[in-house]
């Protein structure tokens, strides 16, 4: 099982203690560089770029940009990535990151041909690497640490674990979570693909063992069946904190894909009403929009004090 | 996107998958030669992109000239979920033993590619009995594992080599192609034990397009969604009366839902993407006012880094240019949200501080 905080944050004992080094693959495009600088704000260690052709040059006159993941790892020693690069160079990156020794790759680009995923998550597995995403907008600890695109005013640090498929649903959520009171422990966009790197299983893996965890929150969508194959882990693993979930594409048409590439309901395959019947067995309340979430949590942990 | 039976028939053909003989035609001219060519009996079948065809009559026998002319118009003014046809099959009737079933698909949860197979096919999958099911990575299928199908599908001689030979041109499609779903149903043996596909279904992965140049002729976009995609934004029509728009799959999906929700119809669902600028928003506006249903536009953004002045300012340029006359109803969360709120003032755009009372005003304001 991946202890992601171990690679997020690290050991009490080691020297780069909750500033794990963070390389930016993409750094020099518009997109790379935006979130690079946002990410550097945020309080992330940006520790060097990569751009093949650009290697010698320095981001924002700090970060050192190397040509090869390869040249950047063995500069930095840097165990994370967080890839910017168009769909169709994806695969390229990604490979590049593990074989230089990346446990911890952070997918952001959408439009990842699935077999590419695929591809991606062999190498890993083999390498025993973690992939978040693709069509992510990343992982974060709020106030410690944002691998990502998330913009930061939802977030504040706490102890509610919030995964979610959506990006802009992360945020929505996130924010009426916060006004509420309740801050995140860490937040995990799952993505919006068919194929994810992290499935909605392995988030709740990651998260289920926080010491001072207090809740979970699921926001999931149409599409696939990784939301009822959470359901059926919380039940059998017995898992009791307050968990919450939240389902779109309720009223979406079926055989449609609704944005996303994993949203699509075929036939009853992926459709709400499977999810929400799931979740609804596992003693999971759905909300019926985003502002119910902190209600219903508030509720779930009323009843559970 | 999902192909119609005729196109996954014609990448069958091409990997050599046998079929029937069959021709498509688009009117009933067209049809009446290809009855010609074909000869009675043979079966009209519609072509649409979803299941459920044969409940719904769009699947028929036909004998003569006369039945051909009525069955042809008949099928061709079916609509099915909400989709007309956008073709005619003439296939030869066929003279069937048994139906199996077999299928791969990419199975999201496993992230690997997986074989379903049944000897009791014809039926709608979920209700297909005694499925094989084999996880077979990335759609790889050796001799041994398509031997072991046959087997376990109780075949044997003739019709088990048969299906041995399509399981494996079904995989080389699949992973040629990059298919999300390839599926064959009924798969038929022949009296003569041939192995035929009486059907097919083929559903690409739109994100691996850029390297099927040769897919693109499936390709069946309505001029508003080939100008949603060149703007990089996602666009579902819907057949309601409030356009919906916002940043973000999900967050539209979720707006979509609350709409319903309160009574509201809505007309289409509308992504922008992740960022929100004057541009995109006026773009998406631009697109909208295509849209001849449409009463009333939602707006639902929420933009962390965003400035609501920035959306202001692209609601006032299209009331400026005349590009829309519309109520647009609007949540815009980010910065600057109250300057905004006054810029706004005297236009037709309503801009709320929740996406519930957007949804309540939009539901009221195209009642009016």
């Amino acid at each position: 099982m991946t202890d992601i905080f171990g690679l997020l944050k690290g050991k009490p004992e080691d020297s780069d203690y909750e500033k794990k080094g963070v390389i930016v693959q993409g750094i020099t495009g518009a997109y790379g560089s935006l979130h690079a600088k946002q990410m550097i704000a945020y309080g992330t260690n940006v520790v060097a770029g990569v751009t093949p052709g650009k290697g010698g040059q320095k981001f924002e006159d700090k970060v050192p940009i190397y040509n090869s993941m390869q040249e950047a790892v063995d500069a930095t020693n840097a165990k994370i990535s967080i890839v910017f690069v168009p769909a169709k160079f994806f695969l390229g990156a990604a490979k590049d990151a593990l074989e230089a020794g990346i446990k911890l790759l952070v997918a952001i680009p959408e439009h990842v041909p699935v077999r590419d995923t695929m591809e991606a998550l062999d190498l890993a597995k083999q390498k025993g690497a973690v992939i978040i995403g693709p069509n992510t907008p990343g992982i974060m600890i709020p106030e410690l640490i944002k691998i990502g695109i998330m913009p930061p005013m939802p977030f504040k640090a706490g102890k509610i674990a919030v995964l979610s498929k959506s990006g802009t649903l992360l945020y929505e959520i996130s924010d009426a979570l916060t006004n509420a009171g309740f801050g995140q422990s860490i937040t995990i966009g799952i993505g919006g693909d068919p194929v994810n790197g992290t499935r909605l299983i392995d988030a709740f893996d990651m998260v289920k063992d926080i010491p001072d965890l207090e809740g979970m929150v699921v926001v999931g969508e149409i599409g696939g069946d990784s939301e009822e194959m959470l359901a059926q882990k919380i039940i059998d693993s017995g898992f009791n904190k307050p968990t919450v979930a939240y389902i779109a594409g309720r009223a979406a048409p079926k055989e449609k894909r609704m944005g996303h590439a994993g949203a699509i309901v075929m036939g009853t395959y992926g459709s709400a009403e499977s999810k929400v019947s799931m979740f609804n067995k596992a003693n999971i309340p759905v909300a019926k929009r985003p502002a119910e979430v902190p209600v219903l949590l508030a509720g779930k942990m009323e009843k559970s004090d | 996107m999902q192909l119609l039976e005729f196109q996954a028939k014609e990448l069958f053909r091409e990997y050599g998958i046998n079929l029937l003989d069959s021709i498509s035609s688009t009117n009933i001219e067209e049809g009446r030669k290809h009855a010609k060519e074909l000869g009675y009996p043979f079966v009209i079948k519609i072509q649409v992109p979803v299941g459920g065809r044969g409940k719904a009559g769009g699947i028929q026998k036909c004998q003569n000239d006369d039945e051909f002319e009525i069955k042809y118009p008949q099928v061709m003014d079916l609509t099915i979920k909400g989709e007309k046809a956008r073709a005619i099959l003439l296939e030869k009737m066929a003279d069937i033993k048994k139906e199996l079933y077999l299928s791969i698909f990419l199975n999201r949860s496993k992230r690997c590619y997986t074989i379903i197979a049944s000897a009791e096919g014809g039926v709608e999958i979920e209700s297909v009995k005694n499925q094989i099911i084999k996880e077979i990575g990335l759609g790889e299928v050796s001799d041994e594992l398509a031997q072991e199908v046959a087997k376990e599908m109780g075949l044997e001689g003739k019709p088990a080599e048969g299906v041995v030979d399509t399981l494996k041109k079904l995989s080389k499609l699949t992973i040629e192609k990059e298919a999300e779903l390839v599926e064959i149903n009924p798969l038929a043996i022949m009296q003569d034990d041939t192995i035929m596909a009486l059907d097919g279904k083929f559903v690409t992965d739109d994100n691996s397009n850029f390297r099927h140049p040769e897919l693109e002729k499936y390709q069946e976009k309505s001029a508003i969604e080939e100008q949603a995609e060149k703007s990089g934004f996602s666009l579902v029509e819907l057949d309601g009366d409030i356009a919906v728009v916002g940043n973000g799959a999900g967050l539209v999906m979720s707006t979509l839902d609350m709409l319903s929700d309160n009574g509201g119809k809505p007309a289409c669902f509308l992504d922008v993407g992740g960022g929100a600028t004057t541009e995109s928003v006026y773009e998406a506006l631009t697109l909208i006012s295509k849209l001849d249903r449409v009463k009333g536009i939602l707006v639902n953004l929420y933009g962390g880094i965003v400035k609501t002045t920035v959306v202001a300012e692209a609601f006032l340029k299209a009331y400026e240019d005349n590009l829309i006359d519309l109520p647009v109803f609007s949540r815009l969360k980010g910065t600057e949200s109250e300057k905004a709120t006054e810029m706004l003032q005297g236009s037709r755009t309503k801009i709320f501080s929740t996406v519930e009372e957007a949804i309540n005003a939009a539901v009221m304001g195209v009642k009016n």
